[in-house]
């Protein structure tokens, strides 16, 4: 992974210095809310129900086991003993005191980790696919201009203050594990005719209140340009994107408003003036950054190991795990292995301090001391020897690591919610676990197969329910908790929008109504069909006849 | 008391500035129930009678509102000659509007820009685009709501003066104009990216001793 030099290290000292006299006046007065509300937002810092919450970067979700463990440390020593990880990659703290985030901020620049530009209107941190490296489906590593980016839009002095958040996301891979289309700016990366690194430039995509799939605005960019022509688009976004009204200030408003065709006309016109300028990324710096990226000590093994097989054919556990958990590579003899957070009865994304240490102590043993985040907010471990997958397994599920459910229906998207966020509408943790505990036969939850459930707890969205194949929205209606369900989203490739099913429901009767959604689909499936393809293939109308009819009987 | 930064020190104003008048009516806009603070870009910004209204000293430095430079520069071309007009303009104000209306952008000692609110980013873009596009060399001035947390952001995008907002020091300002020492990407105050600044090294140079110094350090 990437490693500060003293250029990077100082730059993040100097905020904490700069952050800890912000506070400091703040505290003495000199400082309105108002005013200190932006700073401390872009060092994420909000201020929650109960406490503020402090938002900690973790770039394009990549994580060594020393930066693990002083998360650990950190939800010990300032917090509660547990920590979030978020759909952006990033690690959530929900009780620190706001005089004491300085220290935090001190204590995380020691293993070169910084909460800079995680809240706040600016370029956020940028993410990507959580195996970029070890993907086999994988055309070029996305890491190296994530990083990249990432330097670049550090404390960038012309798009600090933007109408509104900016989130870029990029991907490497065939499969689009980033979710490009429902960012700000996706970038997608392909191999050009001769073999060049090209990226594919969307727009305006998003969830939140208006949810859009972004536009395509430049097919071919030569890598060399990636930042002048972000450059390009953040400055036409930052002339004249809406900030009269903060629900239309996103550029999606803007490039609607415009249409795709004359906005990609107007940051065509302002790149030209860019392009090729001193911001053009040189062959050197880009080897200098990749070459922090690239593995040199993976053994060369076969891509078959006795051991894991033995007891394959023993233990249905293990199976089942292996089924769900472990991941192709593209090294012979070598898996990816998520970490589950998603047990039962656990907020989703949630992880104790012991949990992150043994996470860690994991890294360390079978994974190059390196640990990813996924924008499903589970782990990864991207360099397992096959061989290892047994004890690994033991071990991880002796630390709640090993629920076997990545990507069914229990392993849910979920923000926070009304428990703890103050924009939110409604709780949407406890929809979870109920969800959770209504589909915990592991044989059922195995039979439906594949399935996105997210929960969002207001339509900011942040738990990603519009690219769920069933999405839950928690809403307000005179005063109470209302949730509604969309079906038919997807990310991915097919990034798709769901579409709302009908009248919402109350919170009781959620796990019945997704109960009656699986119904469906289990009678209408044929043998290879996973949910999204039966709803494709019938459409909406059986599932909501189903749903809606016996909603009257039992009224 | 002056509380005027300009290249990094509190130093008298010797300009005055001229407001536009109140509108005739004034209308509170609100959006999603919460009063507009920020206008759109290219909105007008001023009526013809608050720019026929406007009052200019006779004599002296005056900063004019661009809205008034545009509909009266006849009246004030021997001021411009003088080398006693500079212009303000606000942050949803065109920056090609006030190229457009100036024969040679340079004959201007000052350009103002006035920040409605410390947040309103696009005040950044057009001070960067008076430097890098159109060459504007004299001074490009923060008003307005214009605190020191947005100083060194200012400096970068080329500002090099600042009139602080009233109720807050210009001296204790000065100290946010050094919060960064070296940044990573390129802007007005230096177009080389760090990369071309400064020859940082991979994987296999410097990095290994802090990796091992990093395993070092868990010891403890």
């Amino acid at each position: 992974m990437y490693i500060y030099d003293d250029i990077d290290q100082r730059l993040i000292d100097e905020r904490v210095a700069q952050y800890r006299d912000q506070t400091r006046r703040y505290l003495a007065g000199e400082l309105t809310d108002d005013e200190f509300r932006p700073l401390r937002l872009q060092n994420g810092l909000y201020i929650q129900r109960h406490a503020p919450m402090l938002r900690v970067a973790i770039p394009y979700g990549l994580l060594g086991s020393r930066q693990m463990r002083k998360l650990a440390d950190i939800a010990r020593r300032y917090d509660k003993g547990y920590a979030h990880f978020t759909t952006r990659q990033d690690i959530q703290f929900n009780w620190p005191q706001l005089e004491r985030v300085p220290d935090i901020l001190a204590d995380l620049a020691t293993v070169q980790m910084h909460a800079i530009q995680t809240s706040g209107s600016c370029v956020r941190n940028i993410t990507t696919d959580q195996f970029a490296g070890v993907a086999p489906d994988e055309v070029v590593d996305p890491r190296p201009l994530a990083e990249i980016l990432r330097q670049w839009s550090s404390f960038h002095p012309e798009f600090a203050y933007l109408p509104r958040k900016f989130k870029i996301a990029i991907n490497g891979a065939l499969d689009d594990r980033a979710v490009v289309q429902v960012h700000d700016i996706g970038l997608g990366c392909h191999l050009d005719d001769v073999g060049r690194i090209s990226l594919q430039v969307w727009v305006g995509g998003g969830l939140g209140r208006t949810p859009m799939i972004g536009s395509l605005i430049r097919e071919h960019l030569e890598w060399q340009h990636m930042l002048t022509y972000v450059e390009a688009i953040l400055r036409v976004y930052n002339r004249y994107g809406r900030r009269d009204n903060a629900f239309k200030a996103r550029i999606k408003i803007l490039v609607k408003a415009l249409g795709a065709e004359e906005f990609a006309r107007q940051v065509e016109a302002e790149w030209a003036h860019l392009k090729d300028g001193p911001s053009t990324i040189t062959e050197a710096e880009f080897e200098r950054v990749a070459s922090f990226f690239r593995r040199r000590d993976h053994e060369i093994l076969e891509d078959h190991s006795a051991e894991p097989d033995r007891h394959l054919a023993g233990d249905r556990a293990f199976a089942a795990w292996v089924k769900r958990c472990v991941h192709p590579h593209r090294v012979p003899g070598y898996r990816a292995v998520t970490l589950s957070l998603k047990p039962t009865g656990v907020a989703p994304g949630d992880i104790t301090d012991r949990q992150m240490d043994a996470a860690a102590d994991l890294a360390d043993r079978y994974s190059f001391g390196e640990l990813r985040v996924s924008h499903e907010q589970n782990l990864i471990l991207a360099d397992v020897k096959l061989a290892s997958l047994p004890a690994l397994w033991q071990e991880a599920r002796a630390h709640g690591l090993a629920t076997p459910n990545t990507g069914l229906l229990t392993d849910i998207i979920c923000c926070p919610g009304g428990d703890f966020c103050s924009l939110a509408n409604a709780k949407s943790i406890p929809i979870a676990e109920a969800v959770q505990r209504r589909f915990d036969d592991l044989d059922y939850l195995h039979d439906i197969g594949e399935l996105d459930l997210n929960i969002s707890g207001c339509m900011n969205s942040c738990g990603h329910h519009h690219v769920a194949h069933i999405g839950v929205l928690g809403v307000d209606k005179d005063g109470s908790e209302w949730y509604q369900i969309t079906l038919g989203g997807s990310q991915g490739n097919e990034a798709a929008i769901g579409s709302v099913i009908g009248p919402s429901f109350a919170a009781s009767e959620v796990p019945g109504v997704i109960e009656r959604l699986i119904e469906t689909y289990l009678e209408e499936r044929t043998p290879e069909e996973r949910f999204i393809d039966t709803l494709r293939r019938i459409g909406p109308a059986p599932f909501k006849a189903r749903v809606y009819d016996r909603v009257q009987e039992v009224a | 008391m002056s509380n005027l930064i300009k290249n990094g020190a509190v130093v008298p104003d010797t300009w005055t500035l001229v407001a536009l008048p109140a509108p005739a009516e004034e209308t509170v806009r609100k959006q999603a129930g919460k009063v507009v603070v920020f206008k759109l870009t290219g909105e007008p910004a001023a009526t013809p009678e608050q720019v026929a209204a406007a009052v200019i000293p006779p004599l002296g430095h005056v900063l004019v509102p661009l809205a008034v430079w545009r509909a009266r520069s006849q009246e004030l071309l021997p001021r411009l000659a003088a080398g006693e007009l500079g212009i303000w303009m606000q942050t949803h104000e065109l920056v090609e509007d006030l190229v457009a209306s100036v024969d040679d952008l340079n004959a201007l000692p000052v350009i103002a820009v006035h920040f409605p609110r410390f947040a309103d980013g696009r005040g950044f873009t057009i001070a960067t685009l008076l430097r890098i596009r159109y060459g504007y060399r004299n001074e490009i001035r923060a008003i307005g709501d214009v605190l020191r947390d947005q100083l060194f952001y200012m400096k970068r995008c080329g500002f090099n003066a600042y009139l602080i907002r009233r109720d807050r020091s210009a001296a204790e300002a000065l100290a946010s104009l050094r919060d960064f020492s070296e940044p990573y990407q390129g802007a007005v105050d230096n177009p080389l990216p760090v990369w071309r600044r400064h020859a940082r090294v991979g994987y296999h140079g410097a990095a290994a001793p802090r990796l091992q110094a990093a395993r070092e350090d868990e010891v403890d």
